[in-house]
């Protein structure tokens, strides 16, 4: 920095930088303080609402008032995962309950009269939803990072077109087109598999991801792939050694928002999956009480469900954060 | 290493030329600087020679091999970007063995090379860092590593020092040119400076609007500009460059000057322009002196005052000024007169016309 010799001038009195504008800096920071918490209850409320649900007994859910101190029970859980029946007479519970050979969780279901019949539909339709979460997520960011990488290194005729198309497919609601999807997947004999569900969502993620992560490749400068080019490497291998490790964060942050899309659809999956294939986000409104709504259950349900997504973005976020403001991130 | 030939290369992109028809050899061992003003297509050039670049036409020779169409990790090069291009998620270490790695060369050999060109350029400290953390200087350095390590037949350098700060340039400068000299490797330089084109090439080569202007020894780029363009382009200042009208082996100045061409110059400019006609008159700062008997008669416009002599700004009229060399030891208050006169063997002349360079047994 070259210095500059100048004449004496006024000493500056005035802070010119931006964090000490304002009267009270104190007064203003405290007010973002009690704005912060305050946006944070109102999101946290409902989850913690639920999470307590989840641990009441049956009496406690539907107490009046709401009780806020109670005794956690795991009853909850155990109802999620299992089918019963109710005894028919008070004297057969009593007899069943006094039989000694029962499992610790037969027992307290035994306390509500109740027997196991067999495992409940939950836990398999976790694992649809797995399956087609997670399938349909790779898909989306291989397919993704493969076109975002042709579309930012290599001359495409008609590139600007075809980008545009891809997005177009975004344009309009999805359920817009539930009815023709269901027929033509009726015909097609999709329906009611995973293979259906997993194109459908690759489908819907695909625009959404090749955009993303174009921009993500766009920040890589290309001298890093051409370095590797002329150091005796092929364009495969500098991709994957060089523009790969490069674009995790991007890879990261499209992995977090394609997963949770695909995790949490609804209408498709209520429309498109039965017994076999259903996923678990149609299912866990359509939870079946024995002899009465069991809210705890309802609860429990959608806390499982919401595990994976919090475990996911969890895992990512050290890149999350970049990747979603990205475009300022550094290069080099 | 190699001998690099350019055999009517050219490269347009859509309909515009970013480098016209060229024609180029680098001998091996050379040290060949790319010289040129933004935009003027040195990139390009060198990544056609490096393959990054396919070329419009023309064909590309290495030892007199046709590599026109090679890839360029089969061509033996090793090219150094000017942000370094360095791997930010390998450490120094990973980054100069990673160029090995491609030809699956056994590790131990790997790290040995890597031990001894780190040593080589003083980098041994570093090579657990990763590039984010270090000093642009030490990140180039690493850059230079992975170029060397592999020892290719060809060094292809854009701008290698554009990204430092000043101090690190001069020393980073006087590196390249040791490790040069060192490892006698084909190397070529690209540059828009043209200081560090005058100190480290063997020869330099001036181009402009995507043509070659001149190829050459710094001397004969410096004191032997092939037109207009390298004559004003070469020097801090460049040369001057004065609008006269000869006659009779007189140029006619401005201002009423004359200047007395100096005999062995006579046929060349008959020949070329012919016994009347216009001609620009051109010096070097330092083919001027002062002296009261000058022919040229001038007043004092400024001055600069430089550590070992003082550059004269002076003003023959009011549409033209030359800069001229002096001693230190003379103060030249601004706006008395001062009479230089021109050094015969330094005077250069130029066609208006064509702006080429008039030039004793024509223009090679
Ligand atoms: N990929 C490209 N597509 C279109 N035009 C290009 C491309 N690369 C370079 N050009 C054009 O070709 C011309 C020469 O560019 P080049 O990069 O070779 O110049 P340069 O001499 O290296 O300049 P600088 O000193 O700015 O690096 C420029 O006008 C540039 O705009
Ligand atoms: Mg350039």
């Amino acid at each position: 920095m070259a210095t500059r010799a100048s004449a004496p001038s006024a000493p500056v009195t005035i802070s010119t930088r931006v964090d000490k504008v304002g009267l009270r800096p104190k007064v203003t920071r405290a007010i973002r303080a009690f704005v912060v918490v305050i946006l944070t209850v109102l999101i946290l409320l409902p989850v913690v609402w639920m999470v307590m649900t989840s641990l009441k007994s049956p009496s406690d859910v539907v107490a009046v008032p709401p009780k806020i101190i109670f005794e956690p029970s795991i009853e909850s859980f155990i109802f999620l995962v299992t089918e019963r029946v109710q005894f028919p007479t008070r004297q057969e519970a009593d007899e069943f309950r006094a039989r000694d050979d029962l499992k610790w969780y037969e027992k307290k279901v035994a306390e509500r009269g109740q027997k196991i019949t067999r495992v409940g539909d939950f836990p398999k339709q976790l694992r649809n939803s797995f399956i087609i979460a997670g399938t349909s997520t790779i898909f989306s960011v291989l397919f993704g990072v493969l076109s975002a990488y042709a579309f930012s290194r290599f001359k495409i005729p008609g590139e600007g077109d075809l980008l545009f198309f891809i997005l177009s497919t975004r344009m309009l609601p999805p359920v817009a087109v539930t009815i023709p999807i269901f027929l033509m997947y009726r015909e097609l004999g999709l329906d009611n598999t995973y293979f259906g569900l997993i194109l459908l969502y690759t489908t819907f993620n695909l625009s959404f991801s090749v955009w993303l992560l174009k921009g993500f490749i766009d920040e890589i400068p290309k001298e890093y792939e051409e370095a590797a080019l002329v150091d005796g490497y092929t364009r495969l291998q500098a991709f994957r050694k060089v523009v790969l490790p490069q674009a995790v964060t991007g890879i990261a942050a499209t992995t977090v928002f394609c997963f949770i899309f695909a995790w949490n659809e609804y209408a498709f999956a209520a429309m498109l999956t039965s017994d076999a294939t259903r996923t678990a986000p149609p299912s866990i409104p359509s939870i079946q009480g024995v002899g009465r709504i069991e809210w705890e259950t309802i609860a429990a349900a959608s806390l499982v469900f919401l595990l994976p997504v919090v475990i996911v973005t969890f895992a990512l976020r050290k890149h999350l954060l970049r990747g979603v403001t990205f475009g300022a991130i550094r290069k080099g | 290493m190699a001998t690099i030939e350019l055999i009517n290369v050219e490269k347009k992109f859509g309909p515009s030329y970013a480098v016209k028809p060229m024609n180029m050899t680098i001998h091996s061992g050379e040290f060949v600087v790319l010289l040129g003003p933004s935009g003027c297509g040195k990139t390009t050039t060198l990544r056609m020679i490096s393959g990054l670049e396919a070329v419009t036409d023309g064909q590309i020779l290495f030892d007199g091999k046709d590599v026109t169409w090679l890839h360029p990790s089969d061509r033996d090069i090793a090219f150094v970007f000017q942000f370094f291009a360095l791997y930010s998620h390998m450490t120094a270490r990973e980054n100069i063995a990673f160029p090995l790695q491609a030809q699956g060369e056994p590790r131990d050999s790997i790290r040995k090379r890597v031990e001894e060109v780190a040593k080589m350029l003083r980098i041994e400290h570093l090579m657990n860092a990763r590039p984010g953390g270090l000093s642009g200087g030490d990140q180039q350095r690493v850059a230079l590593a992975r170029a060397l390590v592999r020892r290719p037949a060809a060094f292809l350098m854009d701008e290698p020092l554009g990204a430092l700060d000043a101090e690190f340039r001069e020393s980073m400068r006087a590196e390249i040119k040791r490790l040069h000299i060192e490892q006698n490797a084909t190397t070529v330089y690209v540059t828009h400076d043209q200081i560090e084109a005058m100190a480290m090439g063997d020869r330099v080569v001036v181009m402009s609007a995507a043509v070659v202007q001149q190829n050459g020894t710094p001397a004969e780029v410096y004191h032997d500009p092939a037109n207009l363009f390298v004559a004003k382009f070469i020097g801090s200042p460049g040369m001057n460059l004065i609008q006269g009208h000869y006659a009779d082996g007189r140029v006619a100045l401005p201002g009423d000057n004359r200047y007395d061409v100096p005999a062995d110059w006579h046929t060349t400019i008959h020949e070329a322009i012919g016994r009347d006609g216009d001609i620009i008159l051109g010096f070097r700062p330092e083919a001027a002196h002062i002296s009261a008997s000058g022919p040229i008669a001038t007043t004092v416009y400024t001055t600069d005052l430089h550590g070992s002599y003082t550059m004269l700004h002076l003003e023959i009229d009011r549409d033209t000024i030359v800069d001229v060399r002096a001693g230190r030891g003379t103060n030249y208050p601004i706006g008395t007169p001062a009479r230089f006169d021109l050094d015969p063997a330094m005077v250069r002349f130029f066609d208006p016309k064509t702006e080429m360079a008039i030039r004793k047994g024509g223009n090679p």
